[in-house]
């Protein structure tokens, strides 16, 4: 799978110019509010006819302006799954869910139908109306209903956006399956970090309407300056999921030589898994700290420290083979004396590892 | 009770209104989605002129309209007269006239209630059934249409509602003929007109009221449905 995007397109006095490359996976569409994220999708979508641009999915030219050709948004097969959910409120789950199945000439199987059903776990769902679903259920719903349009491509606009954090926490693994599962390719239109790291293979930074940097979701997550607001900056730790301490309802990580504690049942043993730590929510000690509550107490040395902004320093710690940024207050770094080599314990709380 | 037993020129005018009222209603349905579509929908040139006239017989006295109807679909009037060397449909002192006037003083009522059932309706999830392979066509069928349903059906009934009373438009374009022309209205009017005639006059204002609540009742009723269905979930 492939897809080229090259958009021009002025909204008012906001100019969108952008292009970027994905080849299949999920690639994340990463910026704040405000960046042009939604308008791009659209764009990719069909919803919005850009002033000048081009489209591209493995080989097919979908649109472009310069040939004066516009694949129409029903002809494109592009599941879009939107901010809120947008079920149809005169139809049941199941008549939503088959909606897309019918249009897409479906020879599609009962067994797909089952298949996907299963995986987000809406059998229970099936009779009711929209209107009485949580907001979480309604988003699965909708995931289910693009994917039974068969679609050659999965655009999603920030879909836990609109949902509390019990209810992201609830979907995030249902969307891994997803994309573990199924072969369509993603395009996932997000501002959380978090939501990026676990899900993301490629990320796309836009800010102002333009691509600022594009790379694998490892090279642009721990490039801090490039893409994320200081406030976030932090590591991306890829690991493998090692056990799952079911009665504390704890999924341990492995990364590296590091075991770091997780909150909730994630994905199943031997699944890989991508999690972002923050630097603000890691602590340093010099000796390794008793009687503590924070579940995660990781050995390492002191790689390099950033330069004192704003009274604080990112401080880069390798933990067997893993590195994790540490964000502490110039004072701490002057009363503990860390430098580059220093022997130091990096503390992280599980419970801030939280979606 | 037998002051209430209608006679046969009553039993035949309030039959005859029905007719009309019902036929009215039918045959000005597709004009009225039409129109309320472009008005809800559509960036055109003269939209406000377009709006202008679909409200006109709401505003003009209806002796006004019934004047324009015998102007324009007379015998002998522009379209009345290309009418009837065509396809035979003669509006002039028929009852198919009746039914014309009838239905040009409810087409406002007809097009402002399926227009505000079409501008509740989210576009969003037009939207999000064309991502899902539907084309514009089939959107609107299994879409708008089911989600502006109970406003078609409420616009019906007060066109219905408008023409079981429809009386001024009516009397000047087709006259006042018993057996033809004399709607429920005309024949309230014509037993009114004459001595002794008041018990008539009350046997049928009573069935145009009944019939007339009901419509009305009937109508809030679908358009209270209408605004829980269309909210988008």
């Amino acid at each position: 799978m492939s897809l080229e995007v090259e958009a021009r397109h002025r909204i008012g006095s906001f100019v969108i110019d952008a292009a970027f490359r994905s080849e299949g996976g999920v690639t994340a569409l990463f910026g704040r509010s405000g960046s042009g994220k939604t308008s791009l999708i659209n764009i990719i979508a069909g919803l919005l006819r850009p002033d000048a641009g081009r489209l591209l999915l493995d080989g097919d030219l979908i649109a472009d302006s310069e040939k004066r050709l516009f694949t129409p948004i029903h002809r494109r097969r592009f599941g879009y799954v939107f901010q809120e959910a947008r079920l149809f409120p005169h139809l049941s789950v199941r008549r939503n869910l088959a909606y897309g199945r019918w249009f897409a000439n479906a020879g599609k199987s009962a067994s797909e139908f089952a298949k996907v059903i299963e995986m987000l776990g809406i059998g229970d769902l099936l009779e009711r109306r929209p209107s009485t679903l949580s907001g979480g259920e309604r988003q699965r719903v909708a995931v289910g209903r693009a994917l039974l349009a068969a679609p050659r491509l999965l655009l999603m606009d920030e879909p836990l956006a609109a949902l509390d954090e019990a209810r992201k926490a609830e979907i995030l693994p249902y969307l891994e399956r997803l994309r573990d599962e199924t072969k369509v390719p993603i395009v996932y239109v997000s501002h959380s970090v978090a939501e990026v790291a676990r899900l993301a293979e490629r990320v796309v930074v836009v800010e102002n309407g333009r691509v600022k940097a594009s790379g694998t979701a490892a090279a642009i997550l721990s490039r801090p300056a490039d893409a994320i607001e200081r406030r976030e900056t932090g590591a991306l730790i890829e690991g493998v999921v090692d056990s799952h301490d079911v009665g504390h309802r704890l999924t341990v990580l492995r990364a590296g030589e590091c075991l770091i504690r997780i909150p909730h049942l994630v994905t199943a043993p031997g699944q890989r898994l991508r999690v972002y730590i923050a630097g603000r929510d890691v602590m340093l000690a010099t000796t390794r700290p008793e009687g503590i509550s924070a579940l995660n107490v990781l050995q390492g040395t002191i790689v390099d420290l950033s330069r004192t902004q704003e009274g604080s320093v990112d401080v880069r710690v390798d933990c067997g083979g893993t590195i994790i940024v540490a964000r502490i207050t110039a004072l701490s770094r002057e009363a503990l004396g860390l430098e580059p080599g220093k022997p130091v314990h990096a503390i992280i709380k599980t419970v801030a590892l939280d979606y | 009770m037998d002051w209430m037993a209608l006679s046969d020129a009553e039993w035949t005018a309030v039959r005859l209104s029905l007719r009309v009222a019902t036929v009215a209603m039918l045959s000005s349905l597709p004009f009225a989605l039409l129109a309320a579509m472009a008005l809800a929908r559509g960036r055109f040139w003269g939209k406000s002129v377009l709006n202008g006239l679909v409200h006109m017989p709401l505003i003009l006295p209806p002796v006004v309209t019934g004047f324009v109807l015998l102007i324009l679909f007379g015998r002998r009037g522009p379209i009345g007269a290309f009418l009837a060397d065509n396809f035979g449909l003669v509006f002039s002192f028929r009852w198919t006239g009746a039914a014309l006037a009838c239905a040009v003083m409810g087409f406002p009522l007809m097009v402002r209630s399926i227009r505000l059932s079409i501008e509740a309706v989210d576009r969003k999830l037009e939207d999000a059934a064309a991502t899902l392979g539907a084309n514009p066509a089939w959107v609107f069928l299994t879409v708008t249409l089911p989600l502006i349903l109970p406003g078609i059906v409420a616009g019906m009934i007060l066109s219905f509602a408008k023409a079981m009373g429809e009386f001024g438009a009516t009397i000047t374009f087709v006259s006042n003929i018993p057996g033809e022309t004399q709607t429920l209205s005309a024949a309230i009017y014509s037993f009114t007109q004459v001595p002794g005639g008041d018990a008539g006059a009350m046997r049928l204002a009573i069935i145009s009221i009944v019939i007339s609540m009901a419509a009305l009742m009937l109508s809030e009723s679908l358009a209270a449905a209408a605004a829980r269905r269309t909210v988008a979930a």
